[in-house]
């Protein structure tokens, strides 16, 4: 009997609660769009912050409030960008893919260690204490914040040089590195076709003496290479060479031009041999190649 | 005896230089005059390459309410205006001046003479005191006329005059306070006068009975009924500015607040004699009193230099690096700062070159914190180092605003004292960083 009374007793409570709660869902219903959901769904879901929101989340309320804007997924890339852009029935631009770029090369071997650091090891708490432990003090400090802040393990500190190693295939331009190093030396750089990229690996913006006597690599601000580029796509401004990336056509003049190798190509096709006939170039497959192949064969061979 | 009543640890005391009489530094054959002194913006160069100037000639003026005008410690001609890199390799500008002579500007009493008789106003005396570029000299070496300059919500009731040097090893405001004592009592009647407030307060460490007995004496002796010196228990970090109203007159600065809110306006000792011969023997500030000292140094010296000396050129002459120097700090060990740069030119406030062996500044491995307290108990802002520790480590910037991060004084304390070893300092400091750029970024209510 008494457990028949119970089990009724619960049920009866259960069903008015039930009733209480529907008529609260009911009157208090929270109207939300549902493309967030549809939005939120196609989103990686890293909430990596990347996009400048703070998550997936956010980013799909944004988007279906304000539309797409300045705004871009870059984990998700163009192909997310488009399935958004479906989804809300409306238009989005192509981007670029980019991809982190170290702008530093001062490796354990080019740039000696002047002072010893044995305080606490993150670059922001030496950035905080004094310039570095060596002479650049524009230079990567190689204690790793880039990486402790990378969520993809796309950025690694390389032992042997003391420099973070990005590895393109896993980094998503996030720019949570980029904002995490206290030099300011990584920088979001567009992929480039086929991930071909020219860059000046050097962010010092001391004298050229000065800069040579702290590492064999640095940037002296010399102007060479913005004198031999075709295509106006370098500047020189405080010592420092910059390559607009958006102006280079990858023609790699300003590459043998460096007389301290600061310039750095990625994923370039080998050279064609400096004294090769111009009209073997194009059979090197370079699709983004100028109409000046002859000019940038003749450069290497001027050299030498 | 008084001290303040939170925290605070006790370092050996080793003033090792304390009984060698303040020489004066040849004067450098090059000065590097950096015009990044002072806290708040860099003075501007207002000489030009080629200029000829004299000791005591204004080189850079001030670019703002915070910011201090800096003076040619040397008389020579500007050999150029270029970036030199200071002590831990940051770089300000600074202007280079070869010396020729020493010939110093007209109107700067050399003389030996004591003026005791303040001429000017209340208002004249803080435009002497910008003027002439003094600036805080017991490290942070903010401008003194600022100080002088308290808002309309605060009213000043007394200066207290720091003479705690509470840091192991530096003995400089002891010298000072040997040497020039009668200077320094004139320096606190005018900082009396430009505040418009009639007491004054000497705090020294007991561990400077020399000093204590012979400032009481002559405050008698000179007539200066409204200074008292007190006599302070030895515990570091006396010399922090809370810390000593704390100890001196028993208030505690609110947090977020200024000093000036409990109505005790601090200087230190060198800051008074610099205030003196600014006001009384129309020198401005270009030079002041260092230590060069160690357990290793060759030399256990007291110097008056001239501001713009590189800091190698005083090592050379106290008989070089010692070998078994691991580590040079400018200042006290506690909160000085390591030397990565030893041709960085000194500044308005260097307050010393130190010599400390590698045993004595090795960095034990860390370990585990085992919740013991301790750096809570010798945190003298009363804060939870071991707690900011880990929240900064999950970077919890609410939370540590919560917990008064910004309240820290960087003393020092709560490493000095942890058992384990945990880099508590480095992660407090750089977490008070942070966390003070995000309450900037806020916009203002």
């Amino acid at each position: 009997m008494l457990i028949i009374f119970t089990i009724a007793s619960l049920v009866v409570l259960g069903l008015l609660l039930a009733i209480v709660l529907f008529i609260v869902a009911q009157k208090f219903k929270v109207e939300e769009d549902p493309r967030i959901d549809i939005v939120a769904a196609i989103m990686p879901g890293a909430n990596c912050g990347g996009c400048g929101k703070a998550g997936c989340r956010a980013f799909a309320e944004a988007a279906v409030k304000d539309g797409l804007g300045d705004l871009f997924c870059p984990v998700g890339g163009n192909a997310t960008m488009q399935k958004v852009a479906d989804a809300l029935g409306i238009k989005v631009e192509e981007k670029e893919p980019q991809v982190a770029v170290v702008r530093c090369s001062g490796s354990c071997d080019k740039r000696p260690v002047t002072s010893v650091y044995d305080g606490m090891a993150t670059c922001s708490t030496i950035a905080s204490l004094y310039g570095g432990d060596t002479d650049c003090k524009f230079g990567c400090l190689g204690r790793g914040d880039c990486e402790a802040v990378c969520q993809f393990g796309a950025i690694k500190i390389n032992p042997k040089t003391g420099l973070p190693e990005v590895d393109e295939d896993k980094c998503t331009a996030c720019g949570a590195c980029t904002k995490a190093c206290p030099k300011g030396i990584i920088e979001l750089r567009n992929k480039g076709p086929k991930g071909r990229r020219v860059y000046v690996a050097c962010s010092s913006k001391d004298k050229g003496a000065v800069a040579r006597k702290a590492c064999l690599a640095a940037c002296i601000g010399c102007g060479k290479c913005a004198k031999v580029c075709p295509f106006g796509a370098i500047t020189v401004e405080n010592n420092l060479a910059y390559i607009d990336y958006t102006k280079c056509k990858m023609c790699r003049k300003c590459v043998l031009e460096c007389p301290t190798g600061a310039i750095h190509e990625v994923n370039m096709p080998p050279r064609p041999a400096a004294v090769k006939p111009a009209a073997a170039n194009p059979a090197t497959a370079q699709p983004v190649k100028p109409a000046a192949p002859a000019g940038e064969v003749k450069t290497p061979a001027n050299n030498q | 005896m008084k001290t303040f009543l939170v925290g605070g640890v006790h370092p050996a005391d080793k003033k090792i230089s304390a009984d060698a009489a303040i020489e004066e530094l040849p004067v450098p054959k090059i000065a590097y005059i950096s015009m990044a002194q002072h806290l708040g913006a860099p003075a501007e160069p207002c000489v030009a390459v080629g200029d000829k100037v004299k000791v005591g000639q204004q080189i850079g003026k001030a670019t703002g309410f915070v910011s201090a005008p800096v003076h040619s410690s040397v008389s020579g001609t500007v050999k150029s205006i270029e970036t030199v890199l200071d002590l831990a390799g940051k770089p300000s500008t600074a202007v280079v001046i070869e010396t020729e002579g020493d010939e110093w500007m007209e109107g700067i009493d050399r003389s030996e003479t004591i003026v005791s008789e303040i001429k000017l106003e209340k208002k004249e005396l803080v435009e002497k005191i910008k003027e002439c570029g003094v600036v805080g000299l017991g490290g942070a070496t903010f401008p003194t006329s600022v100080k002088l300059s308290p808002p309309p919500t605060a009213t000043p009731t007394c200066v207290i005059i720091n003479g705690a040097e509470c840091e192991p090893y530096l003995t400089s405001d002891y010298r000072v306070l040997l040497e020039k004592p009668e200077q320094v009592l004139i320096g606190c009647e005018i900082l009396m006068k430009a505040l418009g407030v009639n007491k004054c307060y000497i705090g020294i460490e007991e561990n400077k009975q020399k000093a204590i007995d012979l400032l009481t004496k002559l405050a008698v002796e000179k007539n200066h009924p409204n200074i008292e010196v007190v006599k302070l228990k030895k515990k570091y970090p006396q010399g922090g500015e809370k810390q000593l109203i704390d100890a001196v007159i028993g208030k505690r600065v609110p947090s977020m607040g200024l000093p000036v809110d409990t109505g005790a306006v601090v200087q230190n000792v060198g800051t008074t004699f610099a205030v003196y011969e600014a006001v009384q023997k129309n020198k401005p500030l270009f030079s002041g009193v260092m230590t060069v000292t160690g357990d290793c140094s060759k030399a256990q010296k007291n110097f008056l230099h001239r501001v713009g000396t590189p800091l190698n050129e005083i090592m050379d002459y106290c008989g070089g690096i010692p070998e078994d120097a691991a580590k040079i700090i400018s200042g006290g060990p506690m909160m000085g700062k390591a030397i990565s740069n030893i041709k960085a030119p000194t500044l308005k406030g260097t307050s010393s070159i130190l010599y400390l062996t590698e045993e004595q500044t090795k960095r034990k491995e860390e370990g585990n914190c085992i919740r013991c307290g301790k750096c809570v108990e010798a945190c003298p802002m009363s804060l939870e180092p071991y707690l900011l520790y880990k929240l900064w480590k999950v970077r919890d910037m609410d939370q540590l605003e919560d917990h008064y991060i910004y309240d820290c004084i960087e003393c020092g304390c709560c490493l000095f004292t942890c058992p384990a070893y945990v880099p508590l300092l480095d992660a407090v400091r750089q977490a008070k960083a942070s966390v003070m750029k995000i309450m900037k970024s806020r916009p203002k209510k």
